[in-house]
């Protein structure tokens, strides 16, 4: 393919896209030029897919053979972000926005929407979009999305993921094609440079220098990885972005290729995410063809191809020389720093590595300059984040908000707040190396360097949040559970610290914390941060520090008063049933793996505390309430 | 621990050899081809990770260095149904962790075992991205999401009785 095939391509597939960017007016008119009436935006990532939104694909197409409809699109898209929603289905040019859909409800729609002359099912649409006189609301505009400012994502949700036409209608390949034919390798570093991006993955090292230094790196051959090893358990980003937009990370490694001087690239992903490493090897074999990876790109004398490596399940490979001694097929241990990946990376070469979302924010940089990126954001953190927010709140999904938009607009405005009107404890950034923002933090404005500043971090933008429930003394004793589990083994501080720190928090969790170790914990992590050789290890004890920074009165309650204030540390707990309340179901007795349960049909039951081994399952199954953990 | 027979077929030990031809001389290549004998055996016997470094000429110690490594290499035989729970942040905090126990208890095997009948294995992971659907189980890549632990033995009978 040459530029101009390129341009005529992106020019030809644009208004099919845009009727899905566009409000609704406009849109109606834009798909006129179009041949489709009517497109169908189904997500097909992992978290609709596994809702089954494939069966509401096939029941759609089995209903336009029997209603004979022709000109309506159906298009498998990428992550929509409103995951609590799933599976979701977007008609367009009106927008209307279906949430939970069934094959059932689809056939609804299809017959009484999608028909030539139908009307949108307003029973079915997500209420929050309709108005009381029965129009709609554009999704665009309820609070989940008002809010938000979508750059990595900009065609998540937006696409047909497996299109590579699709992909370069909505301007996928049109930064290659302005860095190759208008831009030298030094002012593309440039213009990364002065955009101010910095490395989404986790430590916010500055994008631009870290291609600057790959460039000026002396070596005859270099390489370009991308880091898709998302491993913060609860962090889903990397993942929508390669099942949503996979061309985008093509192209922004290609991109770097030609800025840097390498003509080879590696993706490491998590071996987990079948749906991204499907869809990654389709645009792989689809750019290929096109010639937009390969020898000779667009005509430009360029070279440059892509590999995937699967990685196997250990966290530490996110760890750059880690992930490189994976790639080169060796166990993911960690090597001290000098010298660094720009200098001496995948197979000793000079290499530079960024993860997913890094990568998706390159091409939008070369098309609208550092200008417009650098105008968004705080002053040392620019552009947008996206966060996976999860845990206890009401809409469960993917959000990108710039830079420095307050927790509170993320978790109230755009998360929707905390179910069954529970109050906010705190929400844990940055995984199993970063640290939990207590209630009083809400108003914080999110970005690298505040988050530093109160004992947290951004991480790769997993936000879970917790509520009163959340013990943060089990919090922290699972974050170091996975911590101690992931340490490759290879340096001491790590492997034996986890080990002890794990130690610590697990007595401490079943009653028998002593006064010191409190102490003993300090000294420990003060220990684990100073020499550990990489940042598992060096960030390991942070979400203990800052839970015993921010809730040291529930550290204090566990050891002094053998009190789980949360009432989730069982072996301080005990299981009583209220006589008032409890009808003599029996279904608690019956239930009971431990026949600790005593009673008869229509009395008051009875557990007995010695054989009773706090499973929780009578509270699982008691209808009444009667059954109270003190 | 008990000794598991290896009982690979010649048909197998083909399509390990194919496989092995195709990532020769390529950098790298151990990691792919763990991965591919691990879908074509169900787990890593030792006969094969022999086979394997015989083949690609890297000593075996380096292999079973690989391959303990990694946690999704299992020199285990697993069952015939794979149950796993996902242990990942956003599912803990909703409770996959009393999930697990649930699972556990109806098969009477621990997380990281195999049923004596071979019929079901249970293993953890670290968040398969469905967040929205948490607490997350899945048994033969069928994702079952928002469970409570009520709905355990539902599930699980739908397996037993296959």
């Amino acid at each position: 393919m040459t530029r101009e095939q390129l341009k005529k391509l992106a020019a030809e597939k644009a208004d099919l896209i845009n009727v899905r960017k566009i409000v609704r007016e406009q849109a109606e008119k834009l798909a006129k030029n179009t041949a489709y009436r009517k497109q169908i935006l189904v997500c097909g990532g992992t978290g609709c897919t596994s809702s089954h939104s494939l069966k509401v694909i096939e029941q759609l197409e089995q209903s336009f053979k029997e209603l004979k409809i022709n000109d309506v699109l159906i298009v498998k898209t990428g992550c929509f972000g409103l995951c609590a929603l799933g599976p979701i289905m977007i008609v367009y040019p009106e927008g209307a926005f279906y949430p939970h859909m069934t094959p059932e409800h689809a056939k609804t729609v299809a017959e009484n929407h999608l028909i030539y002359g139908g009307k949108p099912v307003t029973g079915l649409l997500y209420a929050e979009t309709v108005h009381e006189d029965g129009s709609i609301i554009p999704f665009s505009e309820i609070p989940f999305y008002k809010h938000q400012m979508r750059i990595a994502l900009r065609n998540c949700g937006v696409i047909a993921a497996e299109s590579i036409d699709e992909a370069i209608g909505a301007g996928d390949y049109a930064a290659l094609c302005k860095a190759l034919f208008e831009m030298t390798p030094e002012s593309v570093i440039e213009e990364i440079k002065k955009s101010g991006l910095r490395g989404r993955g986790g430590a916010g090292f500055p994008t631009g220098i870290k291609w600057h230094l790959t460039r000026i790196a002396q070596g005859d051959k270099k390489y370009v990885c991308c880091n898709a090893d998302e491993g913060d358990p609860g962090a889903f980003m990397d993942r929508s972005v390669l099942e949503g937009d996979p061309h985008t990370v093509l192209e922004a490694m290609a991109i770097a290729g030609y800025a840097v001087g390498a003509d080879e690239g590696y993706i490491y992903v998590r071996a987990e995410y079948p749906i991204a490493v499907e869809r990654l090897n389709i645009a792989i074999a689809q750019a290929r063809k096109y010639g937009l990876l390969g020898k000779n790109i667009l005509g430009s004398g360029f070279d440059f191809d892509i590999h995937i490596r699967l990685g196997a399940g250990a966290f530490v490979c996110g760890e750059e020389t880690a992930l490189m001694a994976s790639i080169e097929g060796h166990r993911g241990e960690p090597r001290p720093r000098p010298p660094f990946s720009a200098q001496c990376g995948l197979f000793k070469k000079p290499t530079v590595l960024n993860n997913v979302e890094t990568w998706a924010n390159i091409a939008p940089i070369i098309l609208n300059g550092y200008h417009w990126f650098s105008s968004i954001g705080t002053e040392k953190s620019k552009g947008t984040k996206v966060f996976a927010v999860g845990g206890k709140i009401n809409n469960v999904g993917l959000v990108e908000v710039p830079m420095g938009t307050p927790l509170k607009t993320i978790v109230y405005d755009i998360g929707g707040g905390i179910p069954d009107g529970k109050a906010f404890k705190a929400a844990q950034t940055g995984g199993p190396s970063g640290g939990c923002i207590p209630a009083k933090h809400i108003d914080i404005e999110m970005d690298f360097d505040n988050l530093v500043a109160i004992g947290s971090m951004m991480g790769s933008g997993g936000l879970i949040v917790m509520d009163e429930d959340t013990c943060m003394v089990d919090i922290a004793k699972f974050y170091l559970e996975f911590t101690a589990d992931e340490s490759c083994g290879k340096c001491v501080p790590c492997r034996i610290g986890t080990k002890r720190l794990l130690e610590i928090l697990t007595k401490i969790t079943e009653g028998k914390g002593e006064k010191e170790d409190l102490e003993k914990i300090k000294e420990i992590a003060e220990h684990m941060k100073s020499s550990s050789l990489c940042a598992l290890g060096q960030s390991a004890p942070n979400p203990v520090l800052s839970a015993m920074e921010h809730f040291g009165g529930e550290y204090e309650a566990h050891i002094n008063e053998k009190k789980c204030p949360a009432g989730v540390c069982k072996s301080m707990l005990s299981y009583y049933i209220d006589p008032e309340k409890c009808r003599g179901c029996t279904l608690c007795k019956r239930n009971c793996p431990a026949n600790a349960i005593s009673g008869t049909v229509k009395s008051a039951h009875e557990i007995d505390l010695k054989a009773c081994i706090k499973c929780g399952q009578c509270i699982a199954h008691c209808k009444f309430g009667a059954i109270v953990k003190k | 621990m008990s000794q598991n027979v290896f009982e690979g077929t010649p048909e197998q030990m083909n399509r390990l050899l194919a496989c092995i031809a195709e990532h020769r001389g390529e950098a790298g290549a151990l990691m792919p081809v763990l991965h591919e004998a691990q879908d074509i055996y169900g787990y890593l016997p030792a006969e094969v990770q022999t086979v394997i470094a015989e083949e690609l000429s890297i000593p075996l110690a380096e292999v079973y260095g690989v391959a303990t490594f990694y946690s999704q290499f299992s020199l285990n035989p697993k069952g015939k149904h794979k149950i796993s729970v996902c242990l990942g942040t956003a599912c803990y905090v909703k409770g996959s962790d009393k999930v697990l126990a649930a699972i556990e208890r109806e098969l009477g095997i621990r997380c990281g075992e195999c049923t004596p009948d071979k019929k079901f294995s249970i293993e953890n992971c670290r968040c398969v991205g469905a967040c929205g659907l948490a607490p997350v189980v899945i048994i033969d890549g069928e994702v079952y999401g928002k469970l409570t632990e009520r709905d355990v033995a539902g599930i699980l009978d739908k397996y037993i009785k296959d």
